[in-house]
């Protein structure tokens, strides 16, 4: 375990010195954050003359899942604010693809990696410390974004009951399960398209492919082609489980020291 | 230290290392000489457990390579290629986190000694990519001796530094040497060859001869005595010819060049004759050959 912390010490002290990952973590959780609620923000308040309008424009099966609990103003906040639920879930995507991408990347450019090598660190070790320090930032920074856009909610909805329904499992599974799960299949993802080229930026550029599959994800919800529920996210989160055991065996077959020293150029 | 048999490493089809078979004796100096590509480099890795060797053995500081590697690595210090700092990152962090990589009991203290000793000290807190080259290879050999390992491998540790600090890594090997350590020094430089180490070897995949630099000389060209003598002719070299332990005698210029196996068992006689035949000897002295010509002799012939 000290190995493995040393490793996220130093590639953190490296990392952190680049302005742009430093901008990447804090401010991509923060727009997040901010876009949901300034549509909150624009929406009208708790007025039960428009309630009748608003019930109409809601999709049936989340109509029903609103209960009687909720007003319908109160139903079609939450239904809003949930469109922007993968937002949150691409922070945990996007991040790592920065670090990770400087992080192999730049060993390659510098070629640390063969002094490194020569220590007596083992491969687990090296790589679950790139991992830990491509995804530990990622995951507290969109853990960071949920609790602002939580209180943000609170004080733009006026509503504790639209925060209760934030506190769905679907929205734990979300931002607690899938988040770094995602993030790790991003620093697997980098890690592979790290070994193959030589610059960070195209490595960021061809890693940013992972973020495709949520993306499509979130153009089918905003269309209404599909609406996301916990078990929608909970099959996600499944299936991200399986892919990310998948990925990190392939780049620990890729991380190995004899690869990395005559093959990786 | 090391002790390899028939040592071999094949990347594809591409043999990189033929059956190497080594000795390194504990406080040895062995220089690794040989052109580019030549697989100087490949060794090092195989020996330092970084790469496996495709057939052969190699036993490094009691432990056997691809049975015992973690061992290995812990106790042999390694100067790669290139010094691999961490440029954005002080010379002090740096070393930090390789002294904590190594389990170095008191990090901190290993590496204010091997920042003194190196004369960085007083930069410690810049970042290693403001050093100059001389100084960034200084780095790095303080990286390589934080865990104070008994056997070094040094791989071209002067390679494009500029004469200064050239000398001033060269400098710190010669300090090492003296402390009793085992090096491994792969270089092209053949005069820092020449002064460094006690015994070369000149490998071109295959190890071609191991010898010391004197040695080497000596089984090359044998010894040579170079009279500088106010007139001379051939009549002289011919006299000189006759005698029995004389192998050749040429005619150079104003000078008599002598082959022979014992200069200092055979020059008294030679003086001798060359005065008694009328001789006026200025100046004698061993034509000494560079170990550039050694090296240069052997890869050609190879």
């Amino acid at each position: 375990m000290k190995k493995i912390r040393i490793i996220i010490q130093k590639e953190w002290a490296e990392v952190f010195k680049n302005r742009l990952i430093i901008s990447t973590i804090i401010f991509m959780p923060l727009l997040f954050s901010a876009l949901p609620l300034i549509i909150l923000g624009f929406m009208p308040g708790d007025d039960g003359s428009v309630d009748a309008q608003l019930t109409t424009e809601l999709p049936d099966q989340f109509a029903q899942y609103c209960g009687e609990e909720l007003t319908a103003s109160e139903c079609y906040k939450v239904f809003m604010v949930n469109q922007f639920m993968l937002l949150f879930m691409m922070t945990p995507l996007i991040i790592p693809v920065n670090i990770a991408a400087y992080s192999i990347v730049g060993e390659k450019t510098t070629r640390s990696l063969e002094p490194l090598l020569a220590t007596p660190i083992t491969t687990a070790e090296l790589l679950a410390g790139k991992n830990l320090a491509a995804a530990i930032p990622a995951v507290l920074g969109s853990w960071l974004g949920f609790f602002v856009f939580l209180g943000g909610t609170l004080i733009l909805s006026g509503s504790p009951q639209v925060v209760r329904a934030l506190m769905d499992p679907m929205w734990w599974l979300a931002i607690f399960v899938a988040g770094p799960l995602l993030a790790i299949l991003s620093v697997n993802f980098s890690i592979m398209v790290s070994s193959r080229v030589n610059d960070p930026r195209v490595a960021e550029q061809l890693s940013a492919v992972v973020i495709l599959p949520i993306l499509g994800l979130f153009f089918g919800q905003i269309s209404g082609l599909l609406l996301i529920n916990s078990r929608l996210i909970l099959i996600m989160a499944l299936l991200l489980a399986l892919v990310d055991i998948a990925l990190i065996y392939v780049a620990v077959r890729i991380f190995q020291r004899e690869v990395i020293l005559t093959r990786w150029k | 230290m090391i002790q390899t048999e028939s040592l071999t490493k094949k990347f594809g089809d591409i043999l990189a290392v033929d059956r190497l078979t080594l000795e390194v004796a504990e406080g040895e100096v062995f220089g690794f000489l040989g052109p580019n590509g030549a697989g100087k480099t490949t060794t090092v890795r195989m020996l330092t457990s970084l790469i496996a060797p495709t057939s052969g053995s190699a036993v490094v500081n009691g432990f056997k390579v691809g049975v015992q590697d973690q061992e290995i690595r812990r106790t042999v210090g390694i100067l790669t290629e290139t010094p691999g700092m961490y440029d954005n990152l002080s010379a002090e962090f740096n070393l930090l986190v390789y002294a904590n990589l190594y389990e170095v009991e008191d990090p901190k203290r290993q590496v204010e000694k091997y920042l003194k000793l190196l004369g960085l000290w007083e930069r410690r807190m810049d970042e290693a990519g403001s050093f100059s080259k001389g100084m960034r290879q200084k780095l790095a050999i303080a990286r390589a001796l934080l865990h104070e390992p008994r056997l070094l491998f040094l791989d071209e540790p002067t390679a494009g530094l500029d004469p200064e600090a050239a000398r001033l890594v060269r400098d710190a090997i010669e300090e090492l040497r003296k402390q009793g350590r085992t090096i491994f020094l792969c270089t092209h430089n053949l005069d820092e060859a020449d002064r460094l180490c006690d015994r070369i070897g000149v490998f071109k995949t295959r190890l071609l001869v191991v010898d010391s630099p004197a040695n080497l000389r000596t089984r090359l060209f044998g010894r040579k005595v170079v009279f500088h003598l106010a007139s001379v002719d051939e009549s002289l070299a011919e006299i000189v010819r006759q005698m029995p332990f004389v192998k050749q005698a040429q005619v150079v210029d104003n000078k008599l060049v002598v082959s022979v196996d014992e200069p200092e068992a055979h020059n008294p006689d030679l003086v001798r004759a060359l005065v008694g035949a009328g001789a006026q000897i200025q100046f004698v002295g061993e034509l000494r050959r560079s170990l550039e010509d050694v090296y240069l002799q052997l890869v050609k012939s190879n």
